[in-house]
């Protein structure tokens, strides 16, 4: 076979591998939404969840699991940005660093599940935090960053390095270079990055199971001051989150509709972290224009 | 440098600011609501129960507030014996549980779950003798003809070893006989939903998760229903426990006493697919001695 | 001393503003190192519990047959912790998932970055993106309502075991392997791209000599990761692998992981008995496996790097 036969050939299979990929992702995409759209109504995503009664709502799961998204993004999200400079604008390959880097990679394998159970016997007992979005919103923290750290990692290495050259000869510190010419040139791929984790943290459930916890008690939407147990804004209060529930319900619901509430919700989930998903394209390209001056 | 002057003084504005609407919500929070909660761990089985009669107890009782989570009885009755929590939810008595001092912690029964085998709608089978079922559960039938069924192989489903519904399954359904080595699943749910799609199946259900998709089996002739529990003919079925760590005080004992209310066992335990500790004409012991009440 | 020399000589505000970024970002390395010890030391120390106060020996754990820690075995007057049927399984599906989504990760990542850069990556990046964030329950779901039937209807038997938790996990990292292959891909720096195709190489010669070989250490990272979510993954594989803690002998039979066992057990056990012990014993051989994987791969990483 000539060397151009084989690309003609290597062509055809790539195209054929993408199209299968991209047909298996819209295949589940459709039959999720297929599954899940129908039950969906403004009841359904307003309403309180019920434990055994048919027409439960899935209302406060969905606000919990943005709250808590929140909180775990603000407090992971500076811890991986200066650990992510240090480890590509500070570090010189050394031992040290060397057994950082493989102790984050080892530790995004580590089963959620046992990262919520170090949380459980660290925060919810130990510390006392007890079952809240406060245990739940650190946990999740651990979960989440070494992916973070590693993706703006990845973002920041993929700057040229003749920014950095540019930036020392213009007489800027280390420091000023990578906050004003690296980091705005990488904003777009650390969005990005963030938008993938962000994913992840929404849809997950093992390591808030024993943290955040599997109860969504009533909130009450006028009192939004964060130090009433009652309010939505509380950090102390336990809060299923909308991942949490469906495996709940998958589990050990016992409700009527039990299917259409879980396949209403899993259609939610997918929904969200879509718009989610374009939303922050979007803020990402904007950011970028506007911190580059392009 | 002038930019990053405004930025500054911004970002310290904006800080300042939220650091005043802090002190200014801490300033006017609800004294009342911020009790220590009554908070309690343990069985998913009876995770619902607690949950309704929290809800209810909340209106009734206002500034008190109830917690309840899942993770499982083990969970439940290590969180208790340590004091971690106010009540350790358990499907199981703390003696049958390995590694739990159950002198420390108190008993309280709040509602009995009757478990029920069920099987695949295809196999043919509606009635079992106990010995059958834990001939079957042990391995020596492998075949629902032997049974009186059709000529397929038996699939065994068992819940998750350690799980209250199993202990409860082998101690009531086998004579404490261990089952043979077969998969397992970790909830109820999943334990219908694999018996209602794998040909030859057989598992065990809570009464609760009751449904048409599944073949109900009827032990030793005897319909599972809550009247068959409640008169001592049906033999499989447990109490659910919660357990406090002493004698329970104050707004905790409060709420137990809410539970074991005829108001409160007569309007969800049925509801929620439990039977109520007040219908009961027997009671058993840890050992298994029936007494009539 | 006049003015100009005491400047000099004063540490400028550049350098003070350095220390300032690098000490912030040390502090953020050094929180995360402290993290990981700290979860490492609380695996380690629960996991150690069985071999020291349950005076289980290790090549028993590693390397028994028999899983059931719940129930005392009367030959032996011992409860059976032989891990091995569990580590089999874990191995298993997570191979073999590898195996299977390495060929199409690479494939799309090739597509979008090479083959078709504009129209592949605006429609594949957004899908892959997406995908990463459905949970695992939600893969569950599928898997046991889609692949498991498919599986029982082609070979028999319940549907449960390694090929459905193979077939669930291989969807499940696809996007996650790929989209770190397409970023390693776009790290490859143009001009290799410009001097394979001037002297003379076709696209496919330029991609599978060039391309590839430069971006082996990468894409293995991204295998790694694939892997290692994949054994790491909890819910969604005990959804459809079956839990069954015998040694697996056929793809199609139910079988059970590290992963699968831990979640399913670790609510059903009382803190500090045995049970509950070799429970974290398993958490520290997940650990301590995928350790060995990450410093296997940096290693071949390292040799295959094109210098």
């Amino acid at each position: 076979m000539n060397a151009k036969t084989a690309d003609k050939v290597a062509t055809g299979v790539i195209y054929a591998i993408a199209a299968s990929v991209a047909l298996v992702l819209v295949a589940m995409l459709a039959f999720i939404l297929a599954r899940g759209l129908p039950h969906l109504s403004w009841h359904f995503l307003t309403g309180a969840a019920r434990s055994f009664e048919a027409g439960g709502g899935i209302g406060v799961q969905l606000f919990n699991s943005f709250y808590l998204l929140i909180l775990a993004m603000l407090i992971s999200f500076p811890i991986a940005l200066g650990a992510a400079m240090y480890l590509n604008e500070y570090a010189k390959p050394s031992l040290f660093i060397s057994i950082i880097r493989t102790a984050i990679e080892v530790m995004s394998s580590l089963p959620s599940v046992v990262v919520g159970l170090f949380s459980f016997l660290i925060f919810v007992v130990k510390f006392h935090f007890g079952f809240s979005i406060l245990s739940g919103a650190i946990a999740l923290t651990i979960f989440n960053l070494p992916i973070l750290t590693r993706s703006i990692e990845t973002s920041l290495s993929q700057i040229p390095n003749l920014q950095r050259e540019a930036g020392a000869a213009l007489g800027l510190s280390r420091f000023e270079t990578v906050i004003h010419i690296i980091l705005p040139a990488a904003v777009p791929s650390i969005v990005t990055g963030v938008v993938i984790s962000a994913g992840r943290v929404f849809g997950e459930a093992a390591a808030l199971i024993y943290t955040a916890g599997q109860s969504a008690p009533t909130l009450d939407f006028g009192d939004w001051n964060p130090f009433n147990l009652a309010s939505p804004l509380s950090p102390f209060r336990p809060a299923e989150t909308l991942a949490v529930h469906i495996w709940k319900i998958n589990s050990e619901g016992i409700m009527p509709d039990l299917s259409a509430v879980s396949a209403g919700a899993s259609a939610v989930l997918i929904i969200v972290v879509l718009l989610f998903n374009f939303s922050a394209r979007r803020l990402g390209t904007l950011l970028y224009k506007k911190l580059t001056n392009s | 440098m002038q930019r990053s002057h405004r930025g500054s003084i911004i970002t310290t504005l904006v800080v300042v600011f939220i650091g005043a609407l802090l002190v200014f919500a801490y300033q006017t929070r609800d004294k009342n609501g911020n009790n220590a909660p009554i908070t309690a761990v343990g069985s998913t089985a009876l995770q619902p129960l607690v949950e309704a009669a929290g809800e209810d107890f909340q209106k009734t009782h206002p500034g008190v507030s109830v917690t309840v989570q899942g993770g499982g009885s083990g969970t439940g009755l290590s969180q208790i014996a340590q004091g971690a929590v106010s009540l350790g939810n358990s499907d199981l008595y703390a003696e049958e549980k390995k590694g739990i001092d159950s002198k420390k912690i108190v008993d309280h029964r709040v509602a009995v779950v009757g478990i029920m085998p069920i099987v695949n709608k295809n196999v043919g089978v509606n009635n079992l003798t106990l010995s059958q079922l834990t001939d079957i559960f042990t391995g020596k039938i492998t075949n629902w003809k032997q049974v009186g069924g059709n000529d397929q192989k038996i699939v065994l489903v068992n819940r998750a070893a350690g799980s209250g519904t199993r202990a409860a399954f082998e101690k009531w359904a086998m004579g404490g006989k261990t089952s043979k080595e077969a998969q397992e699943q970790d909830s109820s749910g999943m334990v219908k939903s694999i018996v209602q799609s794998t040909p030859g199946a057989i598992s065990y259900v809570a009464f609760a998760y009751k449904s048409n998709d599944v073949t109900t089996v009827s032990v030793n002739g005897v319909a599972p229903i809550d009247a068959n529990v409640e008169n001592g003919t049906y033999p499989i079925w447990s109490y659910e426990h919660i357990y406090t760590k002493g004698k329970p005080t104050g707004d905790t004992a409060k709420f137990l006493e809410y539970m074991n209310s005829a108001d409160f066992q007569k309007k969800y335990v049925k509801k929620l697919g439990y039977i109520s500790m007040y219908n009961m004409q027997i009671d058993r012991d840890l050992n298994g001695r029936i007494t009539r009440k | 001393m006049d003015l100009i020399t005491e400047k000099i000589k004063k540490t400028s505000l550049s350098t003070k503003q350095d220390r300032f970024g690098k000490a912030i970002s040390i502090s953020a390395l050094i929180l995360i190192a402290a993290i990981v010890v700290l979860i490492f030391g609380f695996v380690i120390t629960r996991g150690m519990a069985t071999f020291t106060s349950d005076k289980v020996s290790v090549s028993e754990f590693l390397f028994g047959t028999h899983w059931n820690p719940s129930v005392v075995n009367k030959a032996t007057g011992k409860p059976d912790v032989g891990a091995l049927p569990l580590i089999t399984g874990s191995l298993a599906v997570t191979f073999l998932a590898a195996i299977i989504a390495t060929p199409f990760a690479i494939g799309t990542a090739v597509f979008m970055t090479e083959i078709a850069e504009k129209r592949g990556a605006k429609i594949m990046q957004p899908v892959i993106e997406l995908l990463v964030g459905i949970p695992s329950v939600v893969y569950g779901v599928i898997g046991l309502t889609v692949v498991v039937p498919a599986v029982r209807s082609v070979f028999g038997g319940t549907g449960l075991g390694i090929l459905s938790g193979t077939v669930v996990l291989f969807v499940m990292i696809l996007p996650t392997v790929t989209s770190m292959t397409v970023d390693t891909l776009k790290g490859v720096p143009r001009h290799y791209r410009e001097s394979a195709l001037a002297i003379g190489a076709t696209r496919w010669q330029m991609i599978y000599k060039v391309v590839l070989r430069a971006a082996t250490p990468g894409i293995l990272t991204a295998i790694v990761f694939g892997m290692a979510r994949a054994f790491g993954e909890a819910l969604a594989v005990q959804m459809v692998i079956g839990n069954a803690a015998n040694m697996p002998d056929s793809l199609v039979s139910p079988a059970a992981t590290l992963t699968s066992v831990l979640t399913m057990g670790i609510g059903n056990t009382v803190m500090g008995s045995l049970q509950n012990n070799v429970l974290w014993s398993l958490a520290m051989i997940l650990l301590l496996m995928s350790l060995l994987f990450n410093i296997l791969i940096r290693f071949i990483g390292n040799k295959g790097a094109m210098k």
